[in-house]
């Protein structure tokens, strides 16, 4: 395909949503109010300093912000190429970048005056942030996540309930994230009043995909401005996982047009891209769900297949509709990591740096564990380390253990 | 340009009633016996068809339906087979408008050109499709009026009197008023409030009015009938069929007539209704 390239890679969306052909607003009329409300909210929101100021407060008191932006020694000299630096989003509160896009939403719900919040939730990094800014500002929580993830990741389901959230695991479909979206999208149109859906990703209707990344985009601000202070410039590379994409476009967005800094997306590919995967731009193409014209699993018939990765945070058929569009015109290369590159670079980050990180950071260790080799050692490698492992351990341990 | 759609609505006007509206899932449980459940409904007192399209993420609905969906795939229903049912419908029925509801992708996967030109001949005369509002016309609104279609627009209780006139600009056929902010097959709609709301869309409009969700009884789809130009049973319908499976989930030598007589009982409660105060 031909596509003309952008004169800015970051000036997207126009002002119905789209990112080229992606986004839109493909959603039930007893919503579409509710979403023209929010992007009038959040235009209001992004143009009043004090709505910054008070983000800014919260972001360095509460959430703990900046992160670190720290040099991997020894992972660096394992793997003897690209200086390796990771940027440590898994070190805020509640354990992942999820909160920054959380704490944004979070201020807008109380900017519309809505009193119950609903999320959907994967690994259950949203669904714990969302439930720790619930109980910080006092309002009612309900989080949906799919009854497979709810077995899986069932030290986020006991911290959600300790912070006083409902969580209700979804039995229909395939009961993994798509169908936590589906029945948050069901409850949002039911209670549409007085609801706030909280989106976890830069994906769903407009202006979803826009106010996530706008919220996610610290991560590359700060790591622009660090990166310039420890070097004295612009890192070469950036690396990061992808299921609907938050913290790599959270990364990428403030590099898009710095085309010195190559960029590398990765996609859970599970058992294999030619088995059981979630790699939408590997495995997918264009088509519409929750909201959005974006790359999909699905049949010939356009009927929406499972999903399959070892981490829940990225066990989704679809991808946000800004990366597809990334990955048509060419800004961003989209590669993917099978179960097992993810466990190990689970486990050799572990034993290298001390650090445990999320399974679904550890996909984006094992493509640097391919890219960095490769590099001169005077190449700057960022990679996302957007969560930390703690929530895997049980997983993680039943799976070494069965191999051992 | 006249569908099956707006004569029916001009027949029922002279007649001075209101529709009665079903709506089954296309291929629930399989093919068989789904082409002949709607074959049955005309005969059973339904005034207008909406076949359903099955897809495995439908946002906009309950349990029942969700799983009438499934049920379909599983059998293995594609949006190519319902074409070829309404295909096999038209066969012995000419007159009975009907309408596919579902979802986008489905559609957009076949390609929009070419599913219009092979619904316009399998004999569809409209559309209902959840996931497009107005802000998403280019997509098939627009080419579905230009091959002759009817685009159904839902209305609902959040469409306000500001975005009504959006709402209705490129809708024909009648106007979906869902009676209440949820999913199908969910809170019961409420008459009155029901009748405030299509006195209201009736000021932005010359179409009819046909009002869906929370319809489940006889009395129920009387009393919106005497509010509206006619009143959309699904769930209750789709939940008569389930009931009339077999355990493992197949028809049964009841399910036809189980989804028929609960349409003929409907439809006396209809038929039963005062005229709409115009």
């Amino acid at each position: 395909m031909n596509i003309a390239k952008p004169n800015s890679y970051r000036s997207g969306p126009d002002e119905r949503g789209h990112f080229g052909i992606f986004g839109g607003r493909f959603v039930a009329e007893t919503l579409m109010p509710l979403i023209l409300d929010l992007e009038k909210a959040y235009t209001a929101a992004k143009a009043d300093p004090a709505f910054q100021a008070e983000m800014n407060g919260y972001l360095k008191n509460y959430v703990g912000r900046p992160s670190p932006l720290y040099f991997a020694e020894r992972l660096t000299e394992h793997l003897g190429g690209a200086k390796i630096y990771l940027k440590r989003e898994e070190l805020n509160h509640t354990g992942s970048h999820k909160v920054n896009n959380v704490l944004g939403q979070i201020m807008l719900a109380r900017r519309m005056g809505k009193k119950r919040i609903i999320a959907e939730t994967g690994a259950g990094q949203h669904g714990v942030a969302t439930a720790t800014l619930c109980a910080r500002f006092g309002l009612e929580c309900v989080v949906y996540m799919g009854a497979v993830d709810v077995e899986r990741q069932q030290p986020n389901v006991i911290r959600m309930e300790m912070l006083g959230a409902t969580v209700v695991p979804v039995q229909s479909g395939t009961r993994t994230l798509k169908d936590a979206m589906n029945e948050a999208l069901r409850d949002w149109v039911t209670n549409v009043h007085n609801t706030f859906y909280c989106i976890g990703t830069v994906a769903g209707p407009h202006p979803y995909p826009t106010l996530v990344r706008d919220f996610q985009s610290i991560i590359g601000n700060e790591t622009k401005a660090q990166m310039q202070e420890i070097e004295g410039r612009l890192p070469d590379s950036l690396v990061a996982c992808i299921g609907g994409g938050s913290n790599a476009m959270g990364l990428f967005h403030p590099f898009l047009d710095d085309p010195s800094v190559e960029i590398f997306g990765v996609e859970a590919a599970g058992h294999g891209l030619t088995q059981l995967h979630a790699a939408s731009i590997a495995g997918g193409r264009p088509g519409v769900l929750h909201g959005n014209r974006t790359y999909l699993l699905m049949d010939a018939d356009g009927q929406i297949q499972d999903a399959h990765s070892i981490s829940a945070g990225l066990d989704y058929p679809g991808i946000g509709p800004e990366h597809s569009w990334l990955h048509e015109v060419g800004r961003v290369n989209y590669l993917s990591a099978t179960d097992d590159e993810a466990l190990a670079a689970f486990q050799l980050l572990s034993k290298l740096e001390g650090i445990i990180p999320a399974l679904e950071p550890a996909h984006a260790i094992a493509k640097v564990m391919e890219l960095a080799p490769k590099r001169p050692k005077d190449h700057l490698m960022v990679v996302n380390l957007s969560g930390r492992g703690d929530k895997d351990v049980p997983q993680v341990g039943d799976i070494l253990r069965g191999k051992k | 340009m006249t569908t099956r759609i707006d004569t029916r609505f001009a027949e029922l006007k002279k007649q001075g009633r209101s529709a009665f509206v079903t709506y089954v899932m296309a291929g629930d449980p399989d093919l068989t016996t789904s082409l002949n459940i709607v074959k049955a409904l005309p005969k059973a007192g339904a005034d207008v068809i909406e076949l359903g399209i099955p897809f495995t993420d439908p946002m906009a609905d309950g349990p029942s339906i969700q799983a009438a969906g499934l049920r379909a795939l599983k059998a293995g229903m594609t949006l190519k087979k319902t074409l070829e049912l309404v295909r096999d419908f038209r066969k012995d029925d000419n007159v009975t408008p009907l309408v596919l509801m579902g979802y986008y992708n489905p559609i957009y996967i076949y390609g929009v050109d070419k599913f219009l030109a092979d619904a316009k001949t399998a004999g569809v005369d409209g559309l209902i499709i959840v996931d497009l509002p107005p802000e998403e016309d280019d997509e098939l609104c627009i080419p579905a009026l230009k091959a002759g279609l009817n685009f159904i627009r839902l209305a609902t209780p959040t469409t306000d009197d500001k975005r009504l006139p959006a709402v209705l600009a490129n809708t024909s056929g009648f106007v979906y008023y869902v009676s209440i902010a949820g999913i199908t097959g969910a809170a019961a709609a409420d008459a009155n409030a029901v009748g405030e709301a299509v006195a209201r869309i009736k000021r932005h409009t010359k179409l009819p009015i046909c009002v869906g969700f929370g319809i489940r009884t006889p009395e129920a789809a009387r009393a919106i009938a005497e509010k509206a130009d006619g009143s959309v049973v699904g769930t209750a319908l789709v939940d008569a069929l389930k009931n009339s499976l077999d355990a493992e989930g197949r028809a049964t030598a009841k399910t036809v007539n189980a989804v028929a007589e609960l349409t003929a009982a409907l439809a006396q409660g209809v038929k039963g209704a005062k005229q709409a105060a115009e």
